[in-house]
């Protein structure tokens, strides 16, 4: 019975021209690839006139849907043209990545490969092994090297690693705070467009002590939104990565199911909070502040 | 003594969310109750306010996990 595998990081599965392929990015590049010839086939089979086909009849769902979300939230029609692409584009990309991470062969087809001389070594074995170096300097090179990896080798682990081929997307950090910085980045862009330089009247505010703390605490407050973006997706989906992979170790048969389920829903309601959440800092940044009081 | 770290971090650290949505539903089940034409509007609210809450529980969730596997 092989061990439970569970990595927090993605694992590289390729090098291509000197960059490192992971295996969430592989992934990533899978549902992108697919959500352009989505877009493709929909822009391919509309027709205006006579009855629509099944397909254009959920794209044109799909869409308005989006529409009046964002309608609630967002009145003027300007508004809405600017910001149904983007919320849109959030939630497929984040909703795709999520299910593909449920796929039978996702996480589980891989490759074995040795681990490598050079590791991550605890910090401790790491200075000890650097004071041993430094007080046998006088002694030959060849004590020295064996000394060293003989006191690296109780912190190695000498067995193969499985790394498999596909990941899910989101569940790699990495992938989530991209997501994080562009929504978060696109609300100061859409502030500037809108109100034009009053946008930042916002952060930086001298017309009296208290507003200048205010200003301060708005600019943590955008720090913060980043971190709370990535971790709520990355937490959300590695968590349930780590469920299904516990249950499934566990007892392979009939109990996973309804975690299986779990999961879904949970993929659905994490793309749908990403997107309504930049909606909602979306439309407070264009807003400004004197509508507001 | 790490599994029992993973473990209060974990435990303690649902407890503040759990009650944060708790008090959420119930008051947005008490303005539905009162306003039911202005159901969707305040359901919309409180998926909002329930994705902040269990932002924080996730947190907790996120440093038990890097505790126990990394």
């Amino acid at each position: 019975m092989s061990s439970l595998h569970i990595s927090l990081s993605a694992e590289p599965v390729a090098h291509i021209a000197g960059v490192t392929i992971t295996n969430s990015i592989l992934t990533s590049l899978v549902v992108s690839a697919l959500l352009v010839a989505f877009a493709l086939a929909a822009k391919a089979s509309l027709k205006s006139s006579g009855k629509p086909s099944k397909f254009q009849t959920f794209v044109e769902l799909l869409v308005e849907t989006f529409r009046n979300m964002v309608k609630g939230v967002a009145e003027s029609d300007k508004k809405v043209e600017i910001f149904t692409p983007v919320i849109l584009a959030f939630f497929m990309f984040i909703i795709m990545n999520n299910w593909l991470g449920l796929l039978p062969g996702v996480g589980t087809i891989g490759f074995t490969e040795e681990p490598k001389e050079v590791r991550l070594v605890d910090p401790v074995h790491a200075t000890e092994a650097v004071e041993a170096t430094e007080t046998k300097k006088s002694s030959q090179a060849e004590d020295v090297i064996i000394e060293e990896k003989s006191e690296q080798a109780p912190s190695e682990h000498k067995a193969p690693v499985f790394v498999p081929y596909f990941r899910a997307g989101t569940a790699d950090l990495n992938t989530t705070i991209a997501l994080a910085l562009i929504s978060v980045v696109l609300t100061q862009v859409y502030g500037v467009y809108f109100q034009k330089h009053h946008y930042f009247s916002k952060y930086i505010n001298f017309s009296s002590p208290i507003n200048f703390f205010v200003g301060l605490l708005e600019t943590v407050l955008e720090l913060a939104k980043v971190m709370s973006f990535a971790f709520r997706l990355f937490g959300n989906i590695f968590a349930g990565e780590v469920l299904l992979a516990v249950m499934m170790f566990l007892v392979p048969l009939v109990v996973p199911m309804p975690f299986y389920g779990l999961e879904i829903f949970v993929g659905f309601i994490q793309a749908l909070v990403f997107s309504m959440l930049s909606l909602v800092f979306f439309s407070m940044a264009t807003v400004g502040h004197e509508e507001e009081h | 003594m790490k599994d029992l770290a993973v473990g209060i971090a974990m435990g303690v650290g649902a407890i503040g969310p759990a009650l944060g949505i708790g008090i959420l539903v119930s008051k947005a089940l008490e303005a539905i109750g009162r306003n039911p034409e202005a159901s969707s509007k305040i359901q919309t609210n409180m998926i909002l306010g329930m994705a902040f809450a269990e932002a924080v529980a996730i947190y907790a969730l996120v440093v038990a996990l890097i505790i126990k596997f990394v």
